[in-house]
C-alpha cells in the first residue's frame, strides 16, 4: 500500500482526531491563562421625578456593561497568568488549614473536597470490584453449563444500562421510605434517612459503582478462566494441593495480567466519576473532580460560564491522569520496544 | 465433559456457590426489575414501604385500573407467542425477502415492522377486547394486579418525551454511522500498512489509553467557547452562512465520534488483522483498486467486527450525559440529560413516578439490545483484555 492510499484511508480519522481532540486540549490550556470579562463603565445618570415647585432630580453613578454597536455586551480578554489556578486551588486557605491539621476546613474548598472524594472512591471500590468479579467468575465457571448463559445475561444488565439511570434506580429503592430504607429500619431498629448526610450517600455511590463494574470484571476473568491449563491443575491435585491452594497458586497467577488490566481500567474510570453525582444528586455533600469542571461550565444564575476556572480545573484533573498513566505508558512502551505490540 | 472424582466438589461448596450466584443475580436484576414495576403503579403504591403493596398495587386496583386473572393469562400467552414468532417466523421472512448483500438493513426493517405490529396488537387491540371480556366474566374479570400506563402517557404524550427520543436517535444513529465509516477505513488502512502501520497503530493505542482515562469534561471545556462563538469565528470563511455550533446535534455527533475514534480504530484494526491478507491480494490481482478490494471483498466478511464495534459506539452515544447536556440547549436535548429535568423537579410524587417511567423507557431498548447481541457484547469486552 503506497503512502497516498494509506493517507486516503487514514486521513479522515486523523483529521477528526486533530480537530476535536488535539485542538480542544490546546485551547483548554490557553484558556486557563486568560479571563474573558464584560467591559464595565461608570456613568452618571440623572433621574428626575415630577415635584413642586421644581422637579426633584437625583444624580447617581452606576456601573453598567458597555454595549457595542450591535447591541451586545462588549467583552475583553485579559491575560491573568496563574490566577485561575489560584482561584481553584486557594493555596492560602488550604495551607492555613493544613498547618493546624484542620481537615474539615481544608474540605470546605471545592477542589480539595472533590479530590478527597475522588481518591477515596477510587481506592475503596477497586478491591471490591476485583474481589466480587473474581468470586462470580469462579463460581460461574464451576457451575453447570446450562445456567451460564442466563447468568451472563443478568450480569450484563447493570453494566450496560445508562449509568445515570442505574444510579437513579438504586436511589429510588432508598429514597424517603422506599422499601430498602424500610427494610434497613426494620432490621437495625432505628430511624434511617439515607440522603440526609454525606457518608451514607457516599456508601450508596460506592455500592452503585461496584454493582455497575463487577460484571465487567467477571466477564474478563471468566474468559481468562477458560484458558487455565488443566494439566497444571491436575498435577496440583496429585501433589495434594487443596482447593484453596489451587486457587491461590495456579488460578490467581494465571489471571494476574487480567487482574492488572481490570484494575487499570477501573482506576481510569473511577477517577472520572461523574454520573453518580448526577444520579444521587449528591452535589450538596459530595462532588468529584469531573463534576467540579462540569459545574463551572454550566451557566450560573446570571447565565455566565466560568470558562477560565473550568479550564484551570480541567488542567489540574489532567495532571492527575498523567500521574495515573505514567507506569502504564512506560510498560506499553517497553512492550513496544520488545516488539510485542 | 466429566471431571475426575478428585476434582468434584463437595456438597457444601456446591450449595454455597449456588446460593452466592442466586444472591448475585438478585442484586444485579432487582433495582432494574423494581423500577419497572414502580413505573406502572399509582405514586402511593410505587413509593410504599411494603414491597407487596408495590407489586400488587392496592391503591391502583382500588381506582379500577388493573389486570384480572384472565388478562394476565392472555397477556402472558400473547407475549410467549410473540417471542416464538420472533424466533421462527421473523428470520424466515427476512431471509426470504432480502437479497444477501442487504441482510443488515433487511433485519433492521424486519425488526421494526415486527415491533410496530406487536405494539399495535398489544397496546391497541388487546386492552379494549380484554376490557369487554372482563366485564362479562364477573368475579374472574375483577382486577387483582394494579397496573396503569398513565405515567408513560404523561411522559411521552403530554411532556413530549418523543422529541428527546428523536434527538437521541439522531445523535446515536449519526455517531454509529460516522464512527464506523471513518473507523473502518482507518482500521483497514492501518492493518494493511506494514511497518508504518504498526508504528502509527502503537501511537493510536497510546492515545486510546489516554482517552480512556481523560475526563470528557476536560474536552468539553475546550469545545464550549469556540462552539458558542463559532458564527463569528467562521464568518470570514463561510460568510453569513456560518453556523453556531452550540446546540446543534451534528456538532455533538462530531464530538462523540472523535472522542470514541481511537477506541474504534483500535478494535477494528485487530478485527482486520484476523482477515487474511491473501483475500485482498487476490482481489488486487483481479484488477481491483485498494478501495474496490475493501468495498467488495473485505466489507462482506467483516460484519462481526463492525457489529461489535458499532454496539460500543451506540452505547457511548446513547448513555452519554455530560457532552449532550453541556453542548445541546434545552430545546433539543437527548433523553438521558432530559430525565435530569424530571427528577430534579420532583415536586409531587406523581412527578417522581413520571421520572421512573421515563427512566424505564430509556433502558427498555438496552434490554432488547443485550438479548439480541449478548454474544457480541461479551466478545467485544473480553477481546481487548485477553489479547493483551
Amino acid at each position: 500500500m503506497n503512502t497516498k492510499t494509506f493517507a486516503a484511508f487514514v486521513g479522515p480519522s486523523i483529521f477528526l482526531m486533530l480537530l476535536f481532540i488535539a485542538a480542544p486540549l490546546v485551547s483548554v490550556f490557553m484558556q486557563s491563562f486568560y479571563v474573558t470579562q464584560p467591559v464595565f463603565e461608570q456613568v452618571e445618570v440623572e433621574t428626575c421625578t415630577p415635584g413642586f415647585p421644581n422637579q426633584t432630580c437625583v444624580t447617581e453613578t452606576k456601573i453598567q456593561p458597555v454595549l457595542g454597536e450591535d447591541g451586545k455586551v462588549v467583552t475583553d480578554v485579559k491575560y491573568v497568568g496563574l490566577e485561575s489556578y489560584y482561584n481553584v486551588l486557594e493555596p492560602d486557605r488550604a495551607w492555613a488549614a493544613l498547618k493546624v491539621f484542620d481537615f474539615d476546613a481544608l474540605l470546605t474548598i471545592d477542589f480539595w473536597k472533590a479530590l478527597r472524594f475522588t481518591l477515596t472512591f477510587t481506592l475503596v471500590t477497586l478491591p471490591l470490584v476485583i474481589g466480587v468479579g473474581l468470586a462470580i467468575a469462579i463460581t460461574v465457571n464451576n457451575a453447570t453449563r446450562m445456567i451460564r448463559g442466563p447468568i451472563i445475561f443478568v450480569s450484563l444488565l447493570p453494566f450496560i444500562i445508562t449509568p445515570v439511570i442505574g444510579a437513579l434506580s438504586i436511589r429510588w429503592l432508598f429514597i424517603g421510605d422506599g422499601i430498602m430504607t424500610a427494610f434497613l429500619e426494620w432490621w437495625l431498629n432505628q430511624d434511617i434517612a439515607m440522603f440526609a448526610q454525606g457518608w451514607t450517600i457516599e456508601l450508596l455511590m460506592m455500592f452503585y459503582r461496584v454493582w455497575h463494574v463487577a460484571p465487567f470484571a467477571f466477564l474478563v476473568f471468566y474468559a481468562g478462566l477458560q484458558t487455565v491449563n488443566q494439566d497444571t491443575l491436575e498435577s496440583a491435585v496429585i501433589d495434594g494441593a487443596s482447593r484453596w491452594e489451587r486457587l491461590r497458586y495456579v488460578i490467581i497467577p494465571h489471571l494476574m495480567p487480567l487482574i492488572v488490566f481490570v484494575s487499570l481500567i477501573h482506576l481510569m474510570d473511577s477517577y472520572r466519576v461523574f454520573e453518580e453525582i448526577v444520579g444521587f444528586s449528591s452535589q450538596a455533600y459530595r462532588i468529584s473532580l469531573q463534576w467540579l469542571t462540569y459545574d463551572l461550565l454550566t451557566p450560573d444564575d446570571s447565565g455566565n460560564r466560568s470558562i477560565s476556572r473550568a479550564s484551570a480545573s480541567a488542567m489540574l484533573t489532567m495532571i492527575g491522569i498523567v500521574v495515573l498513566l505514567i507506569p502504564l505508558l512506560r510498560k506499553t512502551w517497553r512492550d513496544h520496544k520488545g516488539g510485542r505490540v | 465433559m466429566s471431571s475426575p472424582k478428585s476434582m468434584q466438589q463437595p456438597m457444601a461448596l456446591q450449595l454455597t456457590s449456588v446460593g452466592f450466584l442466586a444472591f448475585w443475580c438478585l442484586i444485579a436484576a432487582f433495582p432494574i426489575f423494581w423500577i419497572a414495576v414502580m413505573s406502572f403503579k399509582d405514586p402511593i403504591d410505587a413509593f410504599a414501604s411494603n414491597p407487596l403493596s408495590v407489586i400488587f398495587g392496592p391503591e391502583t386496583v382500588a381506582t379500577g385500573r388493573g389486570l384480572s386473572i384472565v388478562s394476565i393469562v392472555v397477556g402472558i400467552a400473547f407475549l410467549w407467542y410473540t417471542v416464538h414468532l420472533a424466533l421462527t417466523l421473523l428470520p424466515k421472512m427476512v431471509n426470504k425477502y432480502t437479497p444477501p448483500h442487504l441482510l443488515v438493513p433487511g433485519w433492521i426493517i424486519g425488526a421494526l415492522v415486527f415491533a410496530i405490529g406487536f405494539l399495535i396488537v398489544f397496546a391497541g387491540i388487546l386492552p379494549p377486547v380484554l376490557g369487554a371480556v372482563n366485564s362479562i366474566l364477573g368475579p374472574l374479570g375483577k382486577p387483582i394486579l394494579g397496573l396503569t400506563t398513565e405515567h408513560y402517557k404523561a411522559v411521552w404524550v403530554e411532556n413530549a418525551f418523543y422529541e428527546n427520543f428523536i434527538n437521541s436517535m439522531i445523535v446515536t444513529v449519526g455517531v454509529v454511522t460516522v464512527s464506523l465509516t471513518v473507523g473502518t477505513l482507518a482500521g483497514y488502512g492501518l492493518a494493511r500498512a506494514g511497518s508504518a502501520g504498526s508504528f502509527i497503530a502503537f501511537w493510536i493505542l497510546i492515545i486510546a489509553l489516554v482517552f480512556r482515562a481523560l475526563p470528557h469534561s476536560v474536552l468539553v471545556a475546550g469545545y464550549l467557547p469556540p462552539f458558542i462563538n463559532s458564527a463569528e469565528i467562521l464568518s470570514p470563511i463561510l460568510g453569513d452562512a456560518a453556523p453556531t455550533l452550540y446546540g446543534k446535534p451534528w456538532a455533538v455527533i462530531a464530538v462523540l465520534v472523535s472522542i470514541n475514534q481511537p477506541f474504534t480504530i483500535w478494535m477494528l484494526r485487530s478485527f482486520f488483522q484476523n482477515i487474511p491478507n491473501e483475500l485482498d491480494e487476490a482481489a488486487r490481482v483481479d484488477g481491483c483498486t485498494h478501495f474496490q478490494a475493501f468495498r467488495w471483498v473485505i466489507m462482506p466478511v467483516m460484519w462481526p467486527g463492525v457489529i461489535t464495534t458499532g454496539l460500543f459506539s451506540f452505547l457511548l452515544a446513547y448513555n452519554d450525559y455530560l457532552v449532550c447536556s453541556l453542548l445541546l440547549d434545552a430545546q433539543n436535548q437527548t433523553m438521558v440529560p432530559a430525565i435530569a429535568g424530571y427528577f430534579n423537579r420532583e415536586t409531587t410524587t406523581t412527578d417522581q413516578v413520571e421520572a421512573v417511567a421515563a427512566a424505564v423507557s430509556i433502558i427498555a431498548p438496552l434490554f432488547l439490545l443485550i438479548m439480541i447481541f449478548q454474544r457480541q457484547i461479551v466478545s467485544g469486552l473480553t477481546a481487548g483484555a485477553v489479547k493483551g
